[in-house]
């Protein structure tokens, strides 16, 4: 024991190396933390406003199914930049556009204008024309773009997948948060 | 024979592995563990070796681009000698390997094997079993089909449940806003280099512990495993009544391996590859997305959940069922070994088996999804429109019409998740079938808004008629008395 706790030249030096090993160590590797969690960004940076076409493509008191490609598009994407949509034109400028994400899981709701409900094969969750829930395992109803008409197109404020937690909407969000 | 001789010498002198192969060889094990119960585990690292085998030749194809990974299983299966084989064998070796190893582990619970001092042995089969199912979910990612895009879609809204850090969570999944190339990117990362890496760690050690320790003897009642005295009895046991472990137990993992070798390549040879299904264009949505076998289970209780459970159901249970594992060695690190004392493990195992079991067969049969093209593809079975006029007729259209076949079957067609409709004329009267058709409830959408009066009564009308001729339709009690006291 009394061996081990003597301090020689050789012992000192090789602990002065495990320490500069470890200080080269964690400066070195820091900065890497920040390179793994570069995907991660504020709320609403990933977003932004995206046409949707011509407003002449959605008739009134309709719902449609439109496509964009994603804002931040890399070129190895291949045809997963591209996200569908479904738009419902209620009347004039007013319109309702709903995510193609199931609120449950996000599986891809579709569209049934004769019985004017949108179903999920997934789960089956169910919603009515206006996005509210109808029934099934959803907790919600579906997830909603913010919306503007500009120039006679539609355009919508979007850019990342919708989840529970990012609802899209940014101003329902608002009025949630004040509720 | 002497120039061998020399040859082998030369390398032994430098590499000296001979001794050390000899004693793990020949180390004795007890006699009654020479049985077919304990081929598991050394079939596990066997499909282990076959994955990495395969994968690699696969890598040599495979891109792991948004844009092309799909492509290039494409030509795997169709284009390259031999490729759609070895897809097939990955494919099969992955079906294989989570079964044997949950075989494994079952085993090793009914044995009592992670009790002293195997405790360390049973810990990092549990992350082996984690990261086996992780190398399953990471691996369906890489078949970059319709599946693979909306099963991410999936782990994305399960993981954006998570409080406070769900939505980092999300980019960190994903590697970016939404499911794409920076995607895939990372869960090839995943199930090329980081999970396996680990994988061969872990299993390195687990084998380690297996001869340092002994395998774990035969269980008898009565033999009572304690920490005072249980590695004196163990090597008594292995030494007076013991065999060497080569060959007397490695020929019976010698031939099960070669056994599972076989039969994932027949069913690669019968069954063929796994896909790709649809191109991952998230533009198509006509498709109905299903995890891969060893996840149905989960899928099936997914759907099961009611809305207000489901968060903390999906987040907590896994936590504590691995929390459950990991403690199962310090909770009962001591004491019987034999399933006839252990009533509670017998049926715990039975339990989670059958209860396994059962959500796997419903997420095959996923009862409680819509089937989105029953109400144009399945025709109503033409003895069930026996109606005489009309408005009952144009009832079966707007029953067709209005998408009611995708949950409620008639004849054995279309959906399940409401209930069958071929007798409900004598389960609800027609003032009950008005009210559920325009109301809705018990999880169907009301239907008020979105059909005409005359619609409704058509419908409901239908809806009448549809009940075998030997039994009487449904009546309203209250009404029936109040008949019967008029008269």
């Amino acid at each position: 024991m009394s061996d081990g706790k003597k301090v020689t030249r050789r012992t000192l030096l090789m602990k002065i190396g495990i320490a500069i090993n470890a200080i080269v160590g964690v400066a070195i590797t820091v900065p890497v933390i920040g390179y793994l969690f570069s995907p991660v960004k504020r709320k609403g940076a990933y977003n932004k406003w995206i046409s949707l076409g011509s407003l002449s493509q959605f008739p009134e008191g309709q719902t449609r199914l439109a496509e964009f490609v994603n804002p931040f598009k890399r070129p190895q994407d291949g045809e997963t930049a591209k996200t569908p949509c479904w738009v419902r034109r209620v009347g004039g400028n007013t319109f309702q556009v709903f995510a193609i994400n199931c609120a449950h899981l996000g599986c891809p709701v579709r569209w049934f204008p004769q019985s004017e409900l949108f179903m999920c094969p997934c789960h089956g969750g169910v919603y009515y024309a206006n996005g509210d829930r109808a029934s099934g395992p959803p907790e919600r109803g579906l997830f909603q773009y913010d919306y503007k008409v500009v120039g006679g197109e539609l355009h919508i404020n979007a850019g990342q997948m919708p989840t529970l937690a990012n609802e899209a909407m940014a101003q329902k969000e608002k009025l949630v948060c004040l509720g | 024979m002497s120039r061998l001789k020399e040859v082998y010498n030369w390398f032994e002198r430098r590499l000296q592995l001979e001794g050390p192969i000899k004693e793990a060889a020949l180390h004795p094990v007890p006699r009654n563990t020479a049985s077919w119960w304990y081929v598991f585990g050394s079939a596990a690292m066997t499909l282990l070796m076959l994955q990495i085998a395969t994968g690699i030749l696969l890598a040599i194809i495979y891109v792991p681009s948004g844009g092309e990974a799909w492509k290039t299983l494409d030509q795997l299966n169709h284009q390259l000698y031999l490729g759609w084989f070895l897809r097939a064998m990955h494919g099969w070796g992955s079906n294989f390997m989570v079964a044997v190893v949950l075989i494994h582990m079952a085993q090793v619970f009914m044995f009592g094997a992670y009790k002293f001092p195997r405790e360390l042995t049973w810990i990092l089969g549990v992350f082996l079993l984690l990261m086996t199912l992780g190398m399953a979910f990471t691996g369906q990612v890489l078949r970059f089909d319709q599946d693979a895009y909306w099963g991410l879609g999936i782990g994305a809204s399960i993981v954006s449940r998570v409080p406070l850090i769900g939505g980092p969570l999300v980019h960190l999944l994903l590697g970016g806003p939404i499911i794409a190339g920076a995607t895939l990117s990372r869960f090839f990362a995943l199930h090329v280099f980081v999970i396996p890496g680990l994988m061969l760690l872990f299993a390195g050690l687990h084998v380690w512990m297996v001869l340092k320790l002994g395998i774990n003897e035969w269980p008898m009642p009565g033999r009572v495993v304690r920490r005072e005295t249980y590695i004196q009895e163990y090597n008594e046991m292995a030494h007076k009544d013991g065999v060497p472990f080569v060959p007397d137990a490695l020929w019976k993992d010698l031939f099960f391996s070669a056994g599972i070798l076989v039969a994932v390549a027949v069913c690669a040879l019968l069954f063929g590859p796994y896909g790709p299904g649809g191109q991952p264009d998230p533009t198509i949505i006509q498709t109905a997305p299903k995890p891969d076998f060893f996840f149905l289970w989960l899928f099936a209780v997914l759907s099961y959940l009611p809305p207000e459970m489901e968060t903390p159901f999906v987040l907590i249970a896994p936590a504590i069922g691995i929390l459950v594992l990991l403690a199962l060695p310090f909770v009962a690190g001591v004491g019987e070994k034999s399933w006839h004392r252990r009533p509670v493990a017998v049926l715990v195992l039975i339990t989670v088996a059958v209860s396994w079991g059962i959500f796997t067969h419903l997420g095959v049969h996923t009862p409680w999804s819509p089937v989105m093209d029953a109400w144009s593809g399945d025709p109503l079975p033409q003895k069930l429109v026996h109606s005489e006029t009309a408005l009952e007729r144009q009832g079966a259209v707007v029953f067709q019409a209005k998408q009611c076949r995708n949950c409620h079957s008639v004849g054995g067609l279309g959906g399940q998740r409401g209930p069958a409709l071929d007798d409900v004329a004598t389960r609800l009267t027609e003032d009950q079938l008005i009210r559920q058709v325009l109301q809705g409830g018990g999880n169907m959408p009301a239907y008020g808004k979105n059909l005409s009066p005359p619609e409704v009564n058509a419908l409901v009308r239908f809806l009448e008629t549809l009940k075998p001729a030997n039994r009487p339709a449904a009546v309203d009690a209250s009404q029936e008395a109040q008949a019967q006291l008029g008269k």
